[in-house]
Parts: C-alpha cells; sequence; structure tokens
C-alpha cells in the first residue's frame, strides 16, 4: 500500500539501561508514555513491517568497509551486542522482512546507491526503540543506516535524496509500512561530557524538523554541528531523511533536556504523510 | 601509529561472542592477530579506559567495550577523566573532552 506513519525518537543507551540512576523519574515517566503511545499510533495504522532507519555504532560496520547506506533483508536479526545487563534489554532475536526488503532496496537504488547486508546485529540504536516500540519483538523489521560515526559521514542532502527514495520505495508496495528515524540531537556521549545537551541547538533543530523545511534541515555544515551539537549531533541525519520520506510537518510530542543521565535531549516525534 | 587496528581489535570484540569467549581464554593469541603497538597491548590487556580514551578509540567502541569489561556507568566516566589527566587531550577522532571534565549529569553526585 504505502507509507502509513513516519515518526522519530532518540536511542540513547541509558534510556533502558540507566533508567534506575534517574532523578526527574516524573519527566522519565512522561517519556516513556509518549514512546507507548508512539507504539500505539504505529499499530494503529496497520503496519506489517517497521523501517528502523538508525545511526549504528560499530555493530556492523567498520572503517574496512563503510556504507554510506544501508538496508538490511535478513530472516531474522539478534541483539543487542551489549551486555544485557548494562543496556537493560535482554538479548533476543527480532524477525526480518527479506523480500520486503529487496523490493524496497530495488526502488531505492534507482535513485540512491546503497549497500545491503542479510546480516544485521542490532546494537542500543535499534535494540531501545524496539523495546518501547515493538515490545513483544513481533514486528518484521527492516533495519537502515546512515554512516553519522565513521567520517567522511554520509552529507545531508545525499540523507535527504535518501528518505526521499524510501517513499517513493514504500510506495510502489502493497504492504503497509511505518518508518522511524533514531537519533539525537544535541549530544557528547562515550566521553566524559555525557549529559551535555546545547538545548538552544536543539529547538532550534527540532523547529526546522517540524517545519519540514528542506532548506533549513540541509544548513548545517559538520564543523558547525560538531561545534554546536557535539559529535553525537551528527544523527541528525536519521531524522533529516525521515522528514524527507514524510514530506508533511511534524509534530513535537515529547522533548526534554532533563534527563542528562540519559546523555541527549530526550525526543519523540511524528509527521504527516504528504 | 595503529589507531585503525586498536579500533578494529574492539570492534570484533564489541561485536563477537567468540571473540569474547577468547578475549577471557587467551587474550595473548588474540592480541596476536592485529598489528598493535606494545602500548596498545597493554592498555588493552589491562582495560585501561583512559589511556585507550585518549589514544582516540572512537567513544561507542569504547562505551562498548567498558560495558564487557563490566566497569559502573559514573566509574567508566571518571576512567577517561582520569585518562586525559595522565596522559594529555585526546590524540584522534571526535570524542574528545569540551570542556574542564565537569559532570553534565546530575545524577553524578560524587
Amino acid at each position: 500500500m504505502s507509507l502509513v506513519y513516519a515518526g522519530v525518537l532518540s536511542h540513547a543507551p541509558g534510556i533502558t539501561g540507566r533508567a534506575d540512576l534517574v532523578k526527574n523519574t516524573a519527566r522519565r515517566d512522561e517519556f516513556y508514555g509518549k514512546l507507548d503511545q508512539q507504539r500505539r499510533e504505529i499499530e494503529a495504522t496497520g503496519a506489517e513491517a517497521l523501517i528502523v532507519m538508525a545511526a549504528e555504532h560499530f555493530a556492523n560496520f567498520f572503517m574496512n568497509n563503510m556504507p554510506a547506506f544501508c538496508i538490511g533483508f535478513g530472516e531474522k536479526y539478534s541483539g543487542p551486542i551489549e551486555d544485557p545487563d548494562w543496556l537493560g534489554i535482554p538479548k533476543t532475536d527480532v524477525p526480518g522482512a527479506p523480500d520486503l526488503g529487496r523490493r524496497l532496496t530495488r526502488e531505492i537504488m534507482q535513485t540512491v546507491d546503497v549497500a545491503y547486508a542479510e546480516e544485521w546485529k542490532f546494537d542500543h540504536g535499534i535494540m531501545v526503540p524496539l523495546h518501547f516500540l515493538t515490545p513483544k519483538y513481533d514486528m518484521p523489521i527492516i533495519p537502515v543506516n546512515i554512516n553519522c560515526q565513521g567520517p567522511p559521514l554520509t552529507p545531508l542532502h545525499r540523507a535527504w535524496a535518501f528518505g526521499e527514495a524510501i517513499r517513493r520505495a514504500c510506495d510502489s508496495v502493497p504492504e503497509k509500512i511505518a518508518l522511524v528515524g533514531t537519533g539525537g540531537i544535541s549530544h557528547w556521549p562515550a566521553t566524559p561530557d555525557s549529559g551535555k545537551i546545547n538545548e538552544a541547538w536543539d529547538r532550534d533543530f527540532l523547529d526546522r524538523l517540524m517545519r519540514n523545511d528542506k532548506q533549513a534541515l540541509l544548513d548545517y555544515t559538520d564543523e558547525e554541528t560538531y561545534r554546536d551539537g557535539g559529535q553525537g549531533g551528527f544523527e541528525i541525519r536519521t531524522y533529516i531523511a525521515t522528514a524527507a520520506a514524510a514530506a508533511g510537518q511534524g509534530e513535537l510530542q515529547f522533548y526534554t533536556p532533563e534527563l542528562p543521565i540519559f546523555a541527549v535531549g530526550c525526543t519523540v516525534a511524528r509527521f504527516s504523510l504528504e | 601509529m595503529s589507531l585503525y587496528s586498536l579500533q578494529k581489535f574492539l570492534y570484533e570484540l564489541n561485536r563477537d561472542e567468540a571473540v569474547q569467549k577468547q578475549c577471557r581464554d587467551d587474550m595473548d593469541a588474540l592480541l596476536e592477530k592485529f598489528d598493535l603497538t606494545d602500548e596498545e597491548q597493554t592498555a588493552l590487556r589491562d582495560g585501561d579506559i583512559g589511556l585507550l580514551y585518549v589514544l582516540g578509540v572512537n567513544g561507542q567502541i569504547l562505551m562498548h567495550f567498558a560495558a564487557f569489561l563490566g566497569i559502573e556507568w559514573f566509574d567508566y566516566l571518571e576512567l577517561m577523566r582520569q585518562g586525559i589527566r595522565q596522559h594529555g587531550p585526546v590524540r584522534a577522532g571526535v570524542y574528545a573532552m569540551t570542556g574542564g571534565g565537569d559532570s553534565f549529569t546530575e545524577e553524578d553526585s560524587r
């Protein structure tokens, strides 16, 4: 049928792994509630598969062969690669959507060169979203990756083109497909500055994102993002590609910088599809 | 300089339970497979998070290694700070510390 849902959410490992360390438990529980609402909204669309557009952290791709884009069409996946106690998510298998993934990839390749993978190990960047959005791990998943980790990174305008290609591909198949982009806005994860958040930069980015203003969204250099949003800010690529796929305005359902133990401004949003 | 090999070692370790088992059973044999300096080998053998951080190991790769070693969250952050105090600023990559090492996490009350 087509793309039936597009949204974005945070994926930082602390969201599940450090839940017990949170001081502002009311804000934490509000965040969890919004993630559960996102789950219900996806389920209400009747989606038959979920594309998780992620910014992975060296679970599969390394600098020996780093794709700008990759799409998974394995029969099944496993995760998390991290210590399950550290992440707060037990190791599990996740069903794939191999036939659908192949058909989508064929169409996407008409305009964007993508790598594909029939093997894929999920790290927190996909497992944290799945923990909230498909807690029984029964939804067929199509993992997608944009290189936000190993410079040279995927250019923002190519992430936009990739999002448009995903939309065109989804609209060319009979299945109902949901798409979530998952990343951070400003953050400095995995450094001593973990917990640092540039709220003003985040809110400006989210304003551009919710307006789905292509020109404003692509108007960041990596140098500016690194200075203002940290290396974690490079993950805006997944949000930008999701906006491109949706084409409609966004609705910010949740944002808070008040959970620094999660090391990111926690975000949940959805887009109208146009 | 063999930062590439150092990160490759940790990448393989982080994602593969068989490599993790070998790491526990026979670390020396595992280290032999990678082109590493003596300093890097020692840092890996000792689980020296601070030195590995300063050498420029990508933060995500290092964070997963710290989790594998069972290091608690705030201890992990402090080990990176100690590494900078002992060895100087991060030498490569994009995971440099931006400030003076203060905690940005209110929960870190120590």
